[in-house]
């Protein structure tokens, strides 16, 4: 289902929780299925005892996926045209995770419309964990 | 990330929108992705990631006969000599941007091709110095067309990120 140009306006906001409650489990899946097996993931005696963090912490590349789904939800299937994110804090075990798609702009480029979108994702804490900005092609 | 064929396949695309939490039928349901817009298995949008699968010399990853740096049975399988490169901190992702040129589609073969971009240095304030560095990678089809291009930034730290 694509967002329409007309029905779009500058501040329009769509939400979604990501994840309740974030498990070492689902940090194992994405490891496995990205080909990304850095042990500060998914092995928590090298994380605590060799790199020095408090345990496992989620790859940045999991939370633009998770965040992703918010947004391919919000504008279609096939519609993204540019996406991009910081990874301003880390991602824990445990932590749940909140997403946000901000309108802020309509444009028209080659006959096309596009709508510009501001991201974010925090955690239960309210401090944010991913900072970005999508394109996205929609309908008149 | 450089994989000289990145075979789009309808399996792994499965497992990896499973990994994210997307049950999207446009990833994960051949049938149902025939109704949606997709019209058949698409790829989301960081799945390019995964081309790490079928980079031969992909670093983390263990291989066969080498040493891996991760517990087994000592905490980590490697002597770490003299310092550098971020002491225990190590490098991290600091950013990542896509450009999407068309919808990734299971059955598309790619080719990856990594070039380096800039590198420069900041001071953290939770974790001593911050040395940058990015790559662009294009993702092309059989034909050489332009699928996907990604840009990432990774990030050495002088030490662990100080939690907040």
């Amino acid at each position: 289902m694509a967002l329409k140009a007309s029905k779009l306006t500058v501040g329009d906001v769509h939400t979604a929780r990501l994840v309740d409650d974030l498990s070492r489990t689902q940090i194992v899946q994405y490891a496995g299925a990205s080909g990304d097996y850095n042990p500060l993931h998914t092995d928590e005696i090298f994380t605590t005892q060799v790199a020095g963090y408090p345990s496992v912490f989620a790859h940045g590349m999991l939370t633009m996926g998770m965040t992703g789904k918010m947004l391919t939800d919000y504008v279609g299937d096939t519609r993204l045209t540019k996406y991009g994110v910081r990874f301003t804090s880390q991602v824990w075990p445990g932590d749940a995770l909140d997403s946000k798609a901000t309108v802020t702009a309509v444009t028209e480029r080659d006959g096309k419309m596009f709508v510009s979108l501001d991201v974010a994702t925090t955690n239960q804490n309210g401090v944010e964990v991913l900072s970005g900005y999508a394109e996205a092609r929609v309908d008149p | 990330m450089a994989a000289k064929k990145f075979p789009v396949e309808a399996g792994h695309i499965l497992l990896f929108a499973r990994s994210i939490g997307d049950e999207n039928p446009a990833y994960t349901d051949e049938d149902g992705a025939k109704k949606t817009e997709a019209g058949g298995i698409i790829a989301p949008p960081t799945f390019v990631q995964s081309s790490a699968q079928f980079d031969p010399d992909y670093f983390l990853r263990p291989k066969v006969g080498q040493p891996w740096f991760g517990s087994g049975k000592n905490p980590t399988g490697v002597v770490r000599t003299g310092g550098g490169g971020g002491g225990g901190g190590g490098g991290l992702h600091a950013e990542q941007h896509y450009e999407y040129h068309r919808p990734l589609r299971a059955g598309d073969v790619l080719t990856a091709t990594t070039l380096p971009g800039k590198t420069w240095e900041k001071e953290g304030r939770r974790s001593g110095k911050l040395v940058f560095s990015e790559s662009v990678t294009e993702y092309r089809d059989e034909k050489g067309e332009l699928v996907v291009t990604a840009r990432g930034v990774g990030v050495r730290t002088e030490r662990p990120v100080e939690q907040k």
